[in-house]
């Protein structure tokens, strides 16, 4: 024991490492999230929280659990590729803040009590009213965001210059936008 | 009330198609969604895109990308096989320069072209979500990631906004969120994906060049395509282990 004679001093800073060890631990049991590790260096909850993110395009399935008919016209047709919201716009998507409707008094005293306001799409409330319409999307702009022709486009893709195509009439004028070629009975 | 009416005709059936699982926590609690059974990717069919920006609208939409910031964006190449400058003109200049044009980052559409000489073509461009990223190795904080099913994330409650992401990036797909103030960029609409929805790109894509992809899935048509057709991915020097394949890539695109 003679080796640990004057060692008194080795011992309180050697339980000065083993004290400031233990407070790293209950410091890093706290601050060190309780899923990082789980899949690697990062925090393994933030998965689950990204894929809460809300959608706003609730793909064709949706839209064709009632307008079947539109489907099977489409199906047969050279727009059989191009899903619902590629042309009406998503279904969840929010008005700009600029043309949301003002809330009443009674909307807002509900959303003091019960949720925030979440003004609704013409598509949402169609959805969940049949009855409401909502407005159809231009053709002279929609049709020609895409078959505007143009040197850059792909060879085989049609597409026409809609001011000598049409001469100012609407395309749906011959064109049933959800089949929209004529000779194989897709024309109105 | 609004509310049940709403859940009644639209979450119900949307729920009988392909959202069983739209109030699930985390994917590896939703029942129908098992992170180690996929491993996702895209395939950007080069000759079907007509540069029509639906997909850059469909996924500021989708996921409030602000403007003057992209998670995916087109570019239009004009590449001749005579000597020409970056603005399109013929010069005596020997290099070979594609012009290459991306306007609101092809948001609004492209102008109509009318020089027919040279090849055109667009590549729409977007996170390439590597197997081997460079942009999750370089965070110190680990605040991005790959996670198990192949999708780069970032967690933007633990990231601090230090951008060495974004310089790390090879292409150029991540930016720092004006307001947020952390680094955004695409997630391969890991919402949409793990519900069994496609992506907001691929969902209003007119022509079908886009399709997302699942490697691990032994029925993925993604196979049979990779064998039949020349698929490239970009700057394959760097060894990113990059999945977003281009059918048919122009050698100039940079």
């Amino acid at each position: 024991m003679s080796v640990f004679k004057d060692a008194g001093h080795l011992f309180r800073f050697a339980g000065l490492f083993v004290l400031a060890f233990l407070v790293f631990l209950v410091v890093r049991h706290y601050v060190v999230p309780k899923s990082f590790g789980q899949y690697g260096h990062y925090r393994g909850a933030a998965i689950g929280e990204i894929a809460q993110h809300p959608a706003k395009f609730a793909g064709h399935e949706v839209c064709e659990s009632c307008h079947s008919d539109v489907a099977e016209k489409k199906k047969a047709g050279k727009h059989a590729h191009v899903n619902c919201e590629a042309c009406h716009g998503a279904i969840f998507e929010r008005l700009p803040v600029a043309e949301q409707p003002r809330p009443n008094l009674y909307q807002r005293a509900v959303a003091l009590i019960v949720r925030p306001i979440q003004p609704d799409s013409p598509l949402l409330r169609h959805a969940e009213d049949p009855t409401v319409k909502p407005v159809l999307p231009d053709t002279a702009v929609l049709c020609a965001s895409c078959h505007t022709a143009s040197a850059a486009k792909p060879k085989g893709f049609p597409q026409v210059v809609p001011a000598e195509h049409s001469n100012g009439m609407p395309c749906e004028t011959c064109h049933n936008p959800h089949s929209p070629q004529m000779d194989a009975g897709g024309a109105k | 009330m609004n509310l049940s009416r709403r859940q009644m005709l639209i979450l119900l059936p949307a729920a009988a198609v392909a959202w069983k699982s739209v109030l699930a926590g985390s994917p590896e609690e939703s029942p129908n969604y098992k992170m180690t059974d996929h491993w996702w990717g895209m395939l950007i069919d080069i000759p079907k895109c007509i540069g029509c920006g639906n997909c850059v609208r469909a996924c500021a939409t989708e996921n409030d990308v602000p403007d003057g910031h992209f998670r995916t964006w087109v570019e239009r190449y004009h590449r001749s096989d005579w000597p020409m400058t970056e603005s399109g003109e013929v010069t005596a200049n020997p290099l070979i320069v594609p012009e290459v044009i991306s306007p609101d980052g092809g948001k609004e559409g492209f102008p109509v072209a009318t020089d027919e000489r040279g090849k055109y073509f667009f590549v729409p461009k977007m996170c390439n979500h590597c197997a081997d990223s460079p942009c999750t190795q370089v965070c110190p904080v680990g605040a991005t990631f790959i996670s198990p099913d192949g999708v780069v994330l970032v967690d933007q409650t633990y990231c601090l906004g230090c951008a060495y992401c974004v310089q790390a990036c090879p292409y150029g797909c991540r930016y720092i969120h004006p307001t947020k103030e952390v680094a955004d960029k695409c997630t391969l609409c890991y919402h949409r994906i793990t519900k069994g929805l496609t992506t907001a790109c691929c969902e209003a894509c007119p022509t079908g060049a886009r399709q997302l992809v699942d490697l691990k899935n032994p029925n993925d048509p993604i196979h049979e395509f990779l064998k039949t057709h020349n698929v490239q991915v970009l700057k394959p020097q760097m060894a990113t282990g990059a999945k977003l394949f281009y059918n048919d890539l122009d050698g100039s695109v940079r």
